[in-house]
């Protein structure tokens, strides 16, 4: 908690998202970039600033990444006992915990019996007096009512309202990539009806994941974790937001991008939710669920699902896996103990050789845009040294397979996607020079203004 | 200071005694002998993550007018709720004492005491541990795939009750204001 509060003044980063400043009760140094803060004792943090919302934090405590919420004017919850009990779980992460006795089975090993010893002298040592435990726990339940005024608060967190807005900022780069007329109806209408998509699927996803996310530090605040709101209610609203979503992709724009978000939907709440518990073939799955938004930006400019459009997926699918692999490096402990199967828990090798090949396979997706005449060859030369860099950072993690090396590589992912995406943008090949040069996309082009009549 | 907080702790437990609650039956450490919701209170109360089980027990509130599908979504609820608790704790204290004896022995093995000179506890680093993740998640793998399909019917049921109970609820209530229109 003081650590949070705490800050040097960061380092900014290569501008990314700019997000208003919001004053809350915890006094910062007021930042208007996504950026990283070293602090003493070897701590990053991570702030993401939000006009309407509550401050998340990914914090390394203990070389353990794991994000919690904190809520800002929160009535119903107490944040500082609640991060207290945060803070002292978190403690015990790589430490042998005084627990209280659990009933166990007789063991012959002389290795219990001596744990045992060694757990009752710390019990004596580290219990808290019981009657101040008890009221502080007495103030810690709340009442299950839902108050309308945090119910914005609680739908954002339900909806994963960051997450969300990346995967709207990806379908937007999809549709600032296609080779076509501008047509703002259309972009924000697909931009609003893939929040929405975006907004149904991850209330599903949380919906049937809550007692997995209560074991899990990462996700232990989520909304219906802490039953700030009903499963009921949380299936409604996904319904109120899938159906209105899929429903404006299909009319509004074009019924193929429809199809990509329910299907995208489907993918996400029905195959990569179940499987994260089966197999670790999950991640891909994940990875062509976070692909989809790109060619839904795409389709909903042209209509048609051409080869730029799978390009941008395949940029997409092959920068999940750096993403994701290097933050599962750190949450091995949580998933072991959650059941999910990860590659970073049963396949250790694996999940480092995926994590580098997707990174040097974005060294070549990003020469391929030019040959498919979406960007000029400026773009390949300029991404160069942002791909380079992040290919070293995955050869480091698969070289070196520490905390440290997946840390950086994860936060590289961060600002690497959106630097790409912006230089693809500035590199975008303008129609003019396509028309000169008479090519076919003048025709998709007038058969795209067909099929976007209804 | 203390007092006063003894105080209180006193006047909620033995305040509302009359007023009829159930709490969740093999709830642990969370719900605690001490926590009553207040009486005037018509909602659930939800309490701090348990100790063992990282879940939030709940305090379901009975309505004297309680239906009979209101009780089964009650039931069906406090039932997940105990089951919930039940595997959840015995999955994370099972992790506790095999990650300790992993540690143990690994110390052990190497010929380092648990206690340094300062008094504290050695660790093992992520990179050792790793071999104790993956083996404890392949022990447990068929464990968890049966608490999978389980949870899944089970949240899908206790939603579906909600959602029955929401709309009778509903339709109540539009009659309701039908007829006091009508007078």
């Amino acid at each position: 908690m003081s650590a949070a509060r705490r800050c040097s003044p960061p380092r900014a980063l290569a501008g990314l998202f700019i997000w208003h400043l919001k004053k809350t009760g915890i006094r910062q140094v007021p930042c208007q970039f996504v950026h990283l803060c070293r602090v003493a004792n070897d701590r990053l943090i991570t702030f993401q600033y939000f006009n309407f919302l509550k401050r998340m934090y990914v914090t390394q405590y203990n070389k353990d990444l794991s994000q919690r919420a904190k809520p800002k004017s929160d009535s119903v919850a107490s944040p500082f006992r609640e991060s207290q009990q945060l803070d002292q779980e978190k403690k015990v992460i790589h430490k042998i915990i005084p627990i209280s006795p659990v009933h166990q089975p007789l063991s012959k090993t002389s290795n219990i019996n001596e744990l045992k010893e060694m757990k009752l002298a710390a019990e004596i040592e580290g219990s808290a007096t019981p009657l101040r435990a008890e009221s502080k726990e007495e103030r810690q339940w709340k009442e299950m009512k839902l108050r309308l005024d945090d119910l914005p608060g609680i739908l954002a967190r339900l909806s994963k309202i960051k997450l969300t807005a990346l995967v709207v900022c990806t379908a937007s780069a999809g549709f600032a990539m296609a080779p076509v007329p501008f047509d703002l109806t259309c972009f924000l209408l697909a931009s609003l009806g893939t929040g929405l998509a975006s907004c149904a699927a991850n209330s599903i996803n949380q919906f049937f994941e809550v007692p997995f996310d209560s074991n899990m530090n990462r996700t232990k605040n989520r909304p219906l974790v802490r039953g700030q709101i009903s499963p009921l209610l949380a299936v409604c609203f996904a319904a109120s937001c899938g159906v209105p979503g899929i429903a404006l992709l299909t009319l509004g724009v074009n019924p193929l991008t429809g199809a990509l978000g329910a299907f995208n939907i489907f993918l996400y709440t029905c195959c990569y939710t179940p499987m994260k518990r089966m197999s670790i073939a999950n991640t891909w799955v994940g990875a062509v669920v976070g692909a989809i938004p790109p060619v839904m930006g795409w389709t909903a400019a042209t209509g048609s699902l051409d080869a730029g459009a799978l390009l941008l997926g395949g940029i997409l699918y092959s920068w999940q896996f750096p993403h994701f692999n290097a933050l599962s490096w750190g949450l091995r402990e949580d998933y072991s103990r959650g059941g999910y199967c990860m590659m970073s828990v049963t396949h250790p090798g694996l999940c480092r050789r995926v994590a580098l090949r997707h990174c040097v396979a974005l060294i070549g997706l990003s020469t391929v845009a030019p040959v498919l005449d979406i960007t000029t060859w400026t773009f390949p030369i300029i991404s160069l040294p942002i791909n380079l860099y992040i290919s070293y950072l995955g050869f480091r993690f698969y070289r070196d397979a520490d905390r440290s090396s997946s840390r950086k590589l994860f936060f590289c992912s961060l600002w690497h996607l959106p630097m790409l995406l912006l230089v693809m943008f500035s590199c975008k090949k303008s129609l003019l020079e396509k028309e000169e040069k008479g090519d076919l996309h003048g025709g998709s082009h007038g058969r795209a203004m067909e099929m976007r009549l209804p | 200071m203390a007092a006063a907080r003894a105080g209180r702790a006193l006047r909620a437990a033995g305040g509302s005694c009359c007023h009829r609650c159930s709490s969740s039956s093999s709830s642990g450490g969370g719900a605690g002998p001490g926590f009553r919701p207040p009486p005037h209170s018509r909602h659930d109360w939800i309490g701090p993550p348990d100790r063992l089980s990282n879940l939030r027990p709940v305090i379901f509130h009975v309505p004297r007018d309680e239906s009979a599908l209101e009780r089964r979504l009650r039931e069906a609820r406090q039932d997940a709720q105990a089951w919930n608790q039940r595997f959840w704790a015995q999955q994370n204290a099972a992790f506790q004492q095999e990650k300790e004896e992993f540690i143990y022995s690994r110390l052990k093995a190497k010929g380092l005491a648990v206690r340094d000179e300062t008094g504290q506890k050695a660790t093992l680093n992520a990179e050792e541990m790793a071999d104790f993740y993956k083996d404890f998640l392949s022990k447990n793998f068929r464990k968890h795939m049966h608490y999978n399909r389980d949870w899944y019917k089970r949240n899908f049921t206790i939603t579906f009750l909600m959602g029955q109970v929401a709309l009778v609820r509903a339709l109540r209530w539009l009659r309701w204001k039908k007829k006091s229109v009508g007078n």
